[in-house]
């Protein structure tokens, strides 16, 4: 057989070729820069724009969406998020057929709109690590824009705190032949140190402006309520101390930063210093600071990094992970990983649950996607290193056959209503109507119920684990529902007995008193406690001062 | 706006005088409860007036786990409300009744 | 424990900042004294329709005090409320207190009975200048969420000092409103960092608007006002025209200034970019006395 086995190779040069010819070289003047994306990408291509919920490749996407769509059509385009206008334009400038991604955040809502009118196709939504992972088998990009903080005159990039997903994504490319154009910040004689070497990346742009980076994991602690604080109390003393959660992995949300912000104070008081909460999976919160200062902390690896944290996190080499430049390095896929199968719990927020623990965030009319939630909020099937707290919530699993094995938690914590009366507990997910409508698979389930051990709300915690039947988990559900229907329609015979059985726990059976959920519990009440517990290291975003 | 008013009875008398109390205040999200001693001793009135319109069934739960929680008896309790949900109503109302009775007219 | 005075509500303020019990309430929430307009516009009124007011003591001295609660409908001023505070200052002049003191959280005039609101401000500043006229200080308080705007902050202008933090506010359009009449390139009211050096406790204190500016804590604000007690109030004709003189020369050394930062520089502060992010002892200390 007389087979040409390096058609993507002199693909490749070809490219290149065409490239330099447009560009007048490796290193790219602004003004050149949609001729050479004219240049290198072929219609069809698959395409990744690199963004994520943190950093965009903003100046690339915007000059892709520029381009001339006779020259550039049918892209597939495989990436993380679609958050930036251009994205979308991209699409409704008809020049992409398809598209494969993880998150669509602040674009759900005209994402939604333009597959009910047909103008594009999804492949599948995945979540980071499901998309990372075909990049390796058949998603590979022939084409990557990125972005990264510098890059020296032979192409060498610095990515520094925000490295992401750049890694994950060059790798891919540049090993299976494809074009990797990075936009960057700054061009300068000596990197701080080497992410990506030069021979992985093809063409270098200087953007006008430093590409976008969203504070997504600031939280002020002036908007935490006390009924936050008390499920935070109810978190770390019901759930924290009693199976002794060393590593562990935090959602975004408000609830979260609240366990965060009483760790130097309720649960120093309870002794758990040193015994709880010591290793992370987690972007460098701020609202993390005032415990890292108080010796909680001994380990955080990071997704990415925060607006205003590089300053402090660079002083705190002990606990992050900084490079010899000084400068931390953060990675999306191996701190997924570490989420995944290094961490024994999980906690975040959603926004409807279900009777048998299904949990969704999807809302009619937009596609919002999944991130990373589902692979923090999953029992580690392969998992097989074991933890007392794992080993111990594998005991409880009253389904578990008779092989002894642990048991990630996976910690669902919700207000039973949201602002606006919305109930958080529905008899039946709107990602039902939301899957159907967008022609999906399947509904678009953040979290599954039998991945889900504990449900935390202001009325109690609800132990999943230990129901023995689908009824009993019905009305442990029902149980801490509140006054929402669900709630008021539980059997409270059936409630007092799983109280009994500690399946539900009220605060006062946990020794909480919720009158003493205050505010003045946590660590820092405003942005501005954070700063002093930073010894003035974090610089926060001017939208976030008072001051 | 909707105002609601729920009445029990078969409470425990409150013991002495006492003074009223208020807990919380009028904001987006939040209430305001004032506590008096008022009435026959086993009658508990609850007024609400609340911006949210359409919750009564909820309201009504509420007070009625309240109320035999701590079985007020000689009291009154006026609340007003813009949206405040039911985990913050509880909890003021804790709070409202362990002021009320810590005090003393 | 820190009594953030910025966090508490306006009874909490009241309680913590006067001696311990000592507060006596006039027309307390259980009287109902509330706004019948609001009911009328179906809008939800509290007991004391946002304001409470009363006698107290302040390290011994007799005082009359009022408190405004900003998360009510933003502080802002309709009918009852403004009566309230107008009543309490012209008790002053029959009691004689050592001084009344304002603890002022405020957008200005409620619109949702803005013909009221204004007859009331005017009121309440007519009964400012009464009391002052008789011999009694006026001091106000400032360091709530919502600052001081709008009629209330020309209310606070008029009085003897003004106590504030750093996250107090003090104008009289607020950021929003000037964004909304006059452009976000004029004035970008989310970018929080203008915002409180244009219209914050710093930079009032160092225009000299903030007689003083004191950490965010309730004992903090206490100690200050138990200070300004022997302010005697200055109020004749010699004093208003020296006080205009003084505006027009800083008219004419700031006029042209974009930026408080110029206003700092040019006042010959050293390294005055760093001003918003000291600390309030740090703050004064760099600061000495190059106020204008």
């Amino acid at each position: 057989m007389n087979r040409d086995w390096s058609r993507s190779s002199k693909s490749r040069e070809r490219r290149v070729a065409r490239g330099v010819a447009a560009a007048g070289g490796r290193i790219v003047p602004q003004q050149k820069i949609i001729d050479l994306l004219e240049a290198v990408i072929e219609p069809g291509d698959r395409v990744c724009v690199e963004g994520n919920n943190q950093k965009q490749a903003d100046f690339l996407s915007k000059s892709l969406a520029a381009t001339d769509p006779a020259k550039i059509h049918e892209l597939h385009l495989v990436q993380s998020v679609l958050a930036l206008p251009s994205h979308v334009d991209l699409i409704e400038r008809g020049q992409v057929a398809r598209i494969d991604f993880s998150f669509s955040g602040p674009q759900a809502g005209r994402l939604a709109k333009l597959v009910e009118e047909g103008r594009i196709q999804i492949g599948a939504i995945h979540t980071y690590l499901e998309l990372f992972g075909r990049y390796f088998v058949d998603l590979t990009p022939q084409v990557a824009l990125i972005a990264a903080q510098m890059a020296d005159a032979e192409g060498n990039l610095y990515t520094g705190p925000n490295t992401e997903d750049t890694p994950a994504i060059v790798e891919a490319t540049a090993f299976k032949n494809g074009i990797v154009i990075a936009q960057v910040n700054k061009l300068v004689d000596k990197l701080p140190r080497v992410d990506i070497p030069a021979d992985w990346v093809n063409f270098v742009v200087q953007a006008p402006t430093p590409h976008y980076v969203e504070p997504l994991f600031t939280r002020d602690p002036a908007q935490i309520s006390e009924i936050q604080v008390l499920m935070a109390m109810m978190a770390i003393k019901g759930i924290y101390a009693e199976y002794g959660i060393t590593r562990l992995n935090h959602g975004i949300g408000f609830d979260t930063a609240a366990i965060e912000l009483l760790l130097p104070t309720y649960a120093a008081e309870l002794g758990l210093r040193g015994k709880i909460c010591t290793h992370w999976a987690l972007n460098p919160h701020p609202t993390l600071i005032p415990a890292i200062e108080d010796g909680f902390v001994e380990s955080v690896h990071c997704f990415g990094s925060e607006v205003g944290m590089e300053a402090y996190v660079a002083a705190r080499p002990d606990i992050f992970f900084v490079g010899a430049d000084g400068s931390m390095r953060s990675n999306r896929a191996f701190s997924q990983t570490a989420g995944h199968y290094a961490c024994d719990l999980f906690i975040g927020s959603t926004l409807q649950i279900d009777l048998a623990g299904n949990s969704s965030t999807a809302i009619k009319g937009r596609i919002a996607g999944f991130g990373g939630a589902p692979n923090m909020g999953a029992d580690a099937r392969g998992r097989r290193h074991a933890s007392p707290a794992w080993l111990k919530a594998g005991r409880e699993d009253a389904l578990a056959t008779g092989m002894p094995r642990g048991r990630k938690l996976v910690v669902q914590t919700v207000e039973t209503f949201r602002e606006h009366m919305e109930p958080a507990f529905v008899e039946r997910l709107d990602a039902w109507e939301v899957g159907q409508s967008a022609g999906m698979a399947l509904p678009p389930v953040m979290i599954y119920g039998d991945d889900v051990s504990h449900i935390i709300t202001e009325e109690g915690i609800a132990n999943l684990l230990m129901c023995q039947t689908a009824e009993e988990r019905e009305q442990a559900i029902r149980g801490v529902a509140g006054y929402t229907q669900v709630g008021i329609a539980r059997d409270r015979r059936m409630v007092e007995n799983l109280r009994d059985r500690g399946i539900v726990r009220r605060p006062e059976d946990m020794g909480i008193n919720p009158r003493l959920a205050t505010r003045d519990l946590l660590a820092a009440r405003s942005i501005k406690d954070l700063v002093r517990a930073s010894g003035g290291l974090y610089d926060p975003p001017k939208r976030f001062r008072n001051w | 706006m909707e105002s609601l008013v729920y009445e029990y009875q078969g409470g425990v008398p409150i013991e002495s005088p006492r003074a009223p109390v208020i807990a919380g205040v009028v904001g987006s999200g939040n209430l305001e409860i004032l506590v008096e001693a008022e009435g026959p001793d086993d009658r508990c009135t609850i007024v609400v007036v609340t911006a949210a319109t359409g919750f009564g069934t909820i309201w009504q739960a509420v007070m009625n786990d309240f109320v035999a929680r701590h079985k007020p008896g000689g009291v009154r309790l006026s609340i007003n409300d813009v949206g405040a949900t039911p985990a913050v109503v509880s909890l003021r109302l804790e709070q409202a009744w362990e002021a009320f009775k810590g005090g003393s007219a | 424990m820190n009594h953030s005075y910025y966090e508490a509500s306006a009874r909490e303020r009241m309680a913590a900042f006067l001696d311990p019990g000592s507060f006596q309430e006039f027309l307390p929430p259980t009287d109902r004294v509330s706004s019948p307009h609001l009911r009328q516009l179906d809008q939800p009124g509290a007991f004391d329709d946002g304001i409470l007011v009363g006698s107290g003591r302040l390290s011994g001295h007799a005082i009359l005090a009022a408190a405004q609660e900003g998360v009510f409908m933003g502080g802002a001023v309709g009918e009852v409320h403004g009566a309230k505070l107008v009543g309490l200052l012209e008790r002053a002049l029959i009691t004689r207190p050592e001084a009344v003191i304002l603890l002022l959280e405020t957008g200005g005039v409620r619109l949702h009975e803005a013909n009221a609101g204004l007859v009331a401000v005017s009121e309440i500043m007519h009964a400012v200048l009464a009391v002052r006229t008789a011999g009694i200080p006026v001091i106000v308080l400032d360091g709530g969420q919502f600052g001081c705007f709008g009629g209330m902050g020309i209310v606070a202008a008029l009085c003897d000092a003004v106590v504030m933090s750093e996250e107090g506010r003090l104008g009289l359009s607020g950021p929003e409103v000037i964004e909304a009449s006059r452009g976000v390139e004029e004035f970008d009211s989310r970018d929080r960092a203008l915002v409180w050096r244009t219209v914050g406790g710093k930079h009032r204190y160092m225009l000299g608007e903030a007689t003083r500016l004191v950490e965010d804590s309730i004992p903090a604000f206490r100690e200050a006002a138990i200070a300004l007690l022997g302010t005697r109030p200055v109020f004749g004709l010699e004093d208003l025209e020296a006080e205009h003189a003084r505006l027009r020369e800083r008219l004419e050394r700031f006029g042209d200034c974009r930026e408080s930062i110029e206003i700092w520089t040019r006042l010959g502060i050293e390294d005055p970019q760093s001003l918003p992010l000291l600390e309030t002892q740090a703050f004064l200390a760099q600061v000495g006395g190059k106020r204008a």
